[in-house]
């Protein structure tokens, strides 16, 4: 029997939450994630069957839809992300692929990521200094891959100016906080 | 530099590598091709002072592979278009 200690992407056994005048960065460990490519002439059935998963139709480009226990984001041309509650979904590139069967590849993508949620009324003086979204049209439900401190990051707007969550390479966790702890210094 | 993504609207090219002459997706019939067909193929270009179409990976983001028709000369860019088959969902 092993022994082990769970951790989270930053290294704690607790998630890490980081406040810098009214804007907090808190570390998200309890996020599930699968991918899901629709196949080769299976795209009208992929969408059919994700928009029944999912209660509504699949985001459109650049777009994310929030949802129970599903909350999808667009990451390109016939291609998603999907979380959810990691305590109640660990398993959920199965859960998912049981339900697209042959119209998708699904891969899981829990452990690939890690994920923090940037709130607060100044987020857009962080985000401004972090990455080149157009922040004036990034409204509530966008969402777009972009990169921060040379990483390709997901980020995805939660609350318009208010709040975003941010999706980055789970290996380079430490270099990516480090780059928004910085920038929050820097801008309030 | 300024590309606008059929999908995601107005992007930096910053995002974007470039990966050639658009007449790379035109690869020979392996089949059928000659010596000569993958010569032309993987050494032969046209280097015009003008219009040129050419691809442009969008690596910073959604990862589609666009087809850019650009003038070498101004930088303007006068079309783009996604370099696949059939309406993405």
């Amino acid at each position: 029997m092993h022994d082990l200690t769970p951790i989270t992407a930053l290294g704690g056994t607790a998630p890490r939450t980081d406040t810098v005048g009214d804007v907090t960065l808190t570390e998200v460990p309890d996020v599930s994630l699968a991918s899901v490519a629709a196949r080769v002439g299976q795209e009208d059935l992929c969408a059919t069957r994700l928009a029944k998963l999912l209660g509504a139709t699949a985001p459109e480009p650049g777009r994310a839809s929030s949802g129970d226990p599903y909350a999808a984001l667009w990451t390109g041309p016939n291609q998603w992300m999907l979380s959810a509650d990691f305590n109640t979904h660990e398993d959920i590139a199965a859960d998912v692929n049981a339900h697209l069967t042959d119209a998708a590849s699904v891969t899981e993508q829990t452990d690939a990521w890690v994920c923090f949620d940037l709130t607060g009324p100044r987020i857009n003086a962080v985000l401004e200094l972090l990455c080149n979204i157009d922040l004036t049209r990034f409204d509530t439900a966008n969402a777009t891959r972009t990169s921060i401190h040379h990483l390709g990051c997901f980020v995805i707007s939660t609350e318009a100016g208010q709040s975003v969550r941010i999706l980055g390479p789970r290996a380079s966790a430490g270099s990516l906080h480090h780059a928004i702890t910085t920038a929050m210094a820097s801008a309030l | 530099m300024i590309i606008n993504h059929p999908l995601l609207g107005p992007r930096d090219s910053a995002e974007f590598v470039y990966l050639g002459a658009a007449e790379l997706m035109n690869r020979p019939d392996p089949e059928t091709a000659s010596a000569d067909d993958w010569h032309d193929y993987a050494y032969l270009r046209d280097n015009p002072a003008g219009t040129h179409r050419e691809l442009w990976f969008h690596e910073g983001g959604d990862r589609s592979i666009l087809i850019v028709t650009r003038d070498t000369t101004t930088h303007e860019i006068s079309a783009v278009e996604l370099a696949r088959r059939g309406a993405p969902k």
